[in-house]
């Protein structure tokens, strides 16, 4: 166990994993990489988990992990569907097309 | 000392490819970049001391997930022209101020001793083995795991649902 | 053995799930052959579980399966007694034949699967109220029967009067099902359980013989059984019920699911012991039922509307038996009627199968030589519900009326009565059997009679051999069904037996009268031409006595002008009111912001992250970041 390497090093990592996850969330118009981003995000809030959780000595933080990785999981394949879905239906995955709950 | 070297590499390689996914024109590299974040991540994982989670990220994360992300990007297509065309100035200045912004808020969250507690490593001696997560998970979380199976069943059938979505129709496709 | 008995339940369950799911793949007779195969094995079961109440040497017992509701203390729990044990053989081997009769009736239908998974699921239904260890369990069981039965009535829902008798089964079904429920909330209020075993203890320690609250609990069971058991006043459903598939009339209409009254009144022999004013008021609706739906069968022209009436009928016979204390006479009358009236309901099928859906008997006759089989196993059945010597019915319906000469006094008049019930239903079965077999064939051109396939025939024949050997384990020389319900009905007071000489009398009395109606049918029914029916009284009673107009004017009528009122008037005026002002509003502020809904989803996107942030900036504020 060194000492050198705090708990706040892995938190600011996961800060900017997810910053840049947001980024491409809004930057990226192609619908794939939106969902990449999305799940950059996902991925920095489980190293935070993880990172907590060695920080306080809780199993929970892991178990939590788990958990959001089966979310993601989930969250992956019905997702996409969704984007094979709408890709034939306009041969695009351009998400900036896709304007119909304009109001 | 190894342990901050380790920390220092992967966390530039967790970086170097979370920024290749962001920027990169072709989704194929976008999808590598991730892989390689992914991966970096599962290093911290074992760094932090929880095994099973690292070998989870590895098999899932960068196993399944990723396979289906490359999947999908082959079938509906690698050089797809829409995906490129020029983006107003607006919207980009937007994207690097909240993306600044909520970087700023993170860390400032993360740096306060409320969060965290201590601000250095605990020194409890905690070990993510399969043993000791399962313990938890099925002890105290069982119900939350019971319900993760129930979501994951919705899940393949909305995904089998969606794959019977042929877009012909727009008011019977469903069916 | 009693460690297997829930599978009497579950394998029927099992079947009638795989046929909902995958009967389309398993395709016709597969599908038959499965719901046929679990049924027979539920009886397997049942009967080496029974035994032991055969031999004598076995008590009732009750199996604990699992608790359901902890907070009222009610468990999912079997009682195994000489009772249920009884009432699992009727339905499982009925239920058995009229599967595999079902094989060959159902031939080429469409919803061949669905309609076995319903049967199964029947057998189910029936089998936890059967077995059901207290009131809680019976009710889910009589909820589920009336359910399947609701499914089976309007399997052919594309035929409009089929639909409508199936939803008019269910609402009258549900009038009788109220005076259950309120009485199985006294109950709970008064005993604090729902358990059979914990009820009949109690019952005559905490209250008297002539206690009110018993005397509630029990006439607002009746309520219950008079729905299901087709009772007046709330018979009409049963009539209409034969739109449903003849097998399904046969095992739910005739045989099983409508003595669920009757075997509820048993089972709560104990409060009814308690409680004589409930038992005469028991008895006399079950004669006036007996005597008007005899009468109104006389006049049925439509083979299934006679044998429904004369179900109801019967059931009036077991009504009155079990509110005259005489139980085991009542569960005797039951069993064979179930036996003889299933054959009637399958041979009738036959019949209306060989005539390509004809069900009028006037363009019947004659179908003795085309349908040998159906002949001589309808006579046999003929003969059991007309009550000829040695056939089974004789032996029920002799040891009821006895039963009831017994108790004296103003029972005597329930006694005339039934006599002149056995008069009747003498004279219409004897009316239908000439109509469909003796006499010239009136059939209409172009329809061949032929016999049903060995499927349907087998059923027949079985129960045509049960028909004339069953009234054999209960005769008065032999009381071998009373010892063996013996256990069930513990702390009950037992009828006289009649003694040899009263036997000769009272039996020769009704075998008397039943040959004289017999005999006047046969004259009546055999001459040639066929007597005109179209007096004044053969209108009235072929129209059921009207009793479906009386209700529908007093009961349906007032009912329809208050939901009329308030889908009309109230519901369009104040609740549609309420409604739409609301959303005029929301419609107004929605269109006032829709312009923020630019369609784009990285503006919903950066919406989100904002928020994100400012929910992060927020718990920095409370925590003294700032």
């Amino acid at each position: 166990m060194s000492d050198i390497v705090t708990v706040d090093w892995y938190l600011i990592l996961a800060a900017a994993l997810f910053a840049i996850g947001v980024a491409g969330v809004l930057i990226r118009r192609n619908a794939l990489v939106m969902f990449m981003s999305i799940e950059l995000m996902l991925n920095s809030v489980n190293l935070t988990f993880v990172a907590v959780s060695k920080e306080l000595g809780l199993i929970e933080g892991q178990v939590a992990a788990l958990f959001v990785m089966v979310v993601a999981a989930a969250e992956v394949t019905v997702g996409l569907a969704i984007i094979v879905a709408i890709f034939r239906l306009r041969a695009s995955a351009n998400v900036d097309e896709l304007a119909e709950l304009k109001g | 000392m190894a342990e901050a070297v380790t920390f220092g590499i992967f966390a530039i390689v967790a970086l170097a490819g979370a920024v290749t996914m962001l920027v990169a024109k072709n989704p194929v590299y976008s999808a590598v970049g991730l892989l390689s974040a992914m991966f970096a991540l599962a290093v911290m994982y074992i760094l932090l001391d929880a095994h099973l989670v690292a070998m989870v990220q590895v098999i899932i994360y960068a196993g399944a997930v990723m396979t289906l992300f490359l999947f999908v990007i082959m079938l509906i297509g690698v050089d797809n022209p829409n995906a490129y065309g020029p983006r107003p100035v607006s919207q980009s200045i937007v994207t690097w101020v909240v993306a600044g912004v909520f970087f700023a808020a993170i860390v400032l969250a993360g740096s306060g001793a409320w969060v965290t507690g201590s601000a250095a490593f605990g020194t409890a001696d905690l070990n993510g083995t399969i043993e000791n997560v399962a313990d938890e998970m099925f002890g105290t979380w069982t119900i939350v795991f019971l319900s993760t199976v129930m979501l994951l069943t919705i899940a393949a059938v909305g995904t089998i649902a969606l794959a019977y979505f042929t877009g012909a129709d727009d008011d019977e496709a469903a069916a | 053995m009693t460690d297997w008995l829930w599978l009497l339940v579950a394998l029927p369950l099992l079947g009638a799930l795989v046929n909902l799911f995958f009967g389309r793949r398993l395709g016709e007779p597969a599908s038959g052959w499965l719901a046929l195969i679990v049924v027979v094995a539920s009886f397997l079961i049942g009967a080496a579980a029974s035994v032991g109440f055969f031999t004598g040497d076995e008590l009732p017992e009750t199996v604990y399966l699992f608790e359901w509701i902890p907070i009222l203390g009610v468990d999912a729990a079997i009682l195994w007694d000489p009772l249920s044990a009884l009432l699992t053989l009727i339905v499982t081997g009925v239920g058995s034949l009229i599967h595999l009769f079902s094989i060959g009736y159902m031939h080429g239908d469409e919803r061949f699967p669905r309609y076995f998974s319903f049967l199964n699921l029947f057998i189910a239904s029936m089998l936890i109220l059967v077995l059901a260890a207290n009131y809680a369990v019976m009710f889910v069981g009589w909820e589920l029967v009336g359910l399947s039965s609701y499914l089976l009535i309007s399997f052919w829902f594309t035929k409009p009067a089929a639909a409508a008798a199936g939803k008019k089964a269910f609402i009258v079904n549900r009038i009788g099902d109220w005076g259950f429920l309120i009485a199985l909330m006294i109950i709970f209020a008064t005993f604090g359980t729902f358990d059979f075993e914990t009820i009949f203890a109690e019952a005559p320690l905490m209250f008297g013989v002539g206690s009110g609250t018993i005397t509630a609990i029990t006439l607002l069971l009746f309520v219950g059984a008079a729905g299901k058991s087709a009772q007046i006043p709330l018979y009409v459903w049963l009539p209409d019920a034969m739109e449903g598939p003849t097998p399904v009339s046969a095992l739910i209409h005739a045989a099983t699911m409508v003595t669920a009254g009757v075997f509820m009144i048993a089972r709560s022999a104990v409060l009814y012991e308690l409680a004589p004013a409930s038992g005469v008021v028991v008895a006399v609706v079950g004669t006036a039922t007996a005597l008007l739906a005899a009468v109104i069968a006389v006049a049925q022209t439509d083979i299934k509307r006679v044998l429904a009436y004369s179900t109801i009928s019967q059931l009036g016979y077991m009504v009155l038996a079990v509110g005259a204390g005489a139980y085991s006479a009542g569960m005797f009358h039951l069993t064979t009627h179930a036996i003889f009236k299933a054959l009637l309901f399958l041979g009738a099928g036959s019949v209306i199968h060989a005539l390509a859906g004809e069900q009028n008997m006037f363009k019947m006759g004659g179908l003795r030589k085309p349908m040998p089989i159906t002949w001589i196993t309808m006579a046999a059945g003929w003969l059991a519900i007309v009550g000829i010597v040695p056939f089974a019915g004789f032996w029920s319906k002799d040891e009821i009326l006895f039963a009831v000469f017994n108790r004296g006094d103003g029972w005597l008049i329930l006694w005339l009565l039934g006599l002149v019930v056995a008069l009747l239903t003498a004279f219409y079965m004897t009316r239908l059997f000439v109509l469909t077999f003796v006499g010239k064939p009136r059939w209409d051109d172009g329809v061949e009679p032929h016999e049903s396939p060995p499927s349907m025939t087998i059923p027949l024949i079985v129960l045509a051999v049960l028909a004339l050997g069953l009234g054999a384990w209960n005769t008065p020389f032999r009381l071998s069904f009373e010892h063996f319900l013996e256990p069930s009905f513990e702390g009950v007071p037992h009828p006289e037996g009649a003694s040899t000489s009263e036997f000769v009398i009272f039996a020769g009395l009704v075998l008397v009268i039943a040959i004289i109606g017999l005999a006047a049918a046969w004259w009546r029914y055999t001459r040639d031409p066929l007597p005109a029916e179209d007096g004044s009284f053969w209108r009235n009673a072929l129209a059921g006595f009207h009793v479906d107009d009386f209700y529908g004017r007093t009961i349906v009528a007032p009912g329809k002008a208050i939901a009329t009122w308030s889908s009309e008037v109230f519901d369009r005026k104040v609740i549609d009111g309420v409604a739409e002002g609301t959303a005029r509003g929301i419609r107004d502020a929605g269109s006032g912001t829709s312009a923020l809904q630019t369609g784009q989803v990285r503006w919903y996107a950066a919406g989100m992250a904002i928020a994100g942030i400012l929910v992060i900036v927020f718990f920095l504020f409370i925590g003294g970041a700032f």
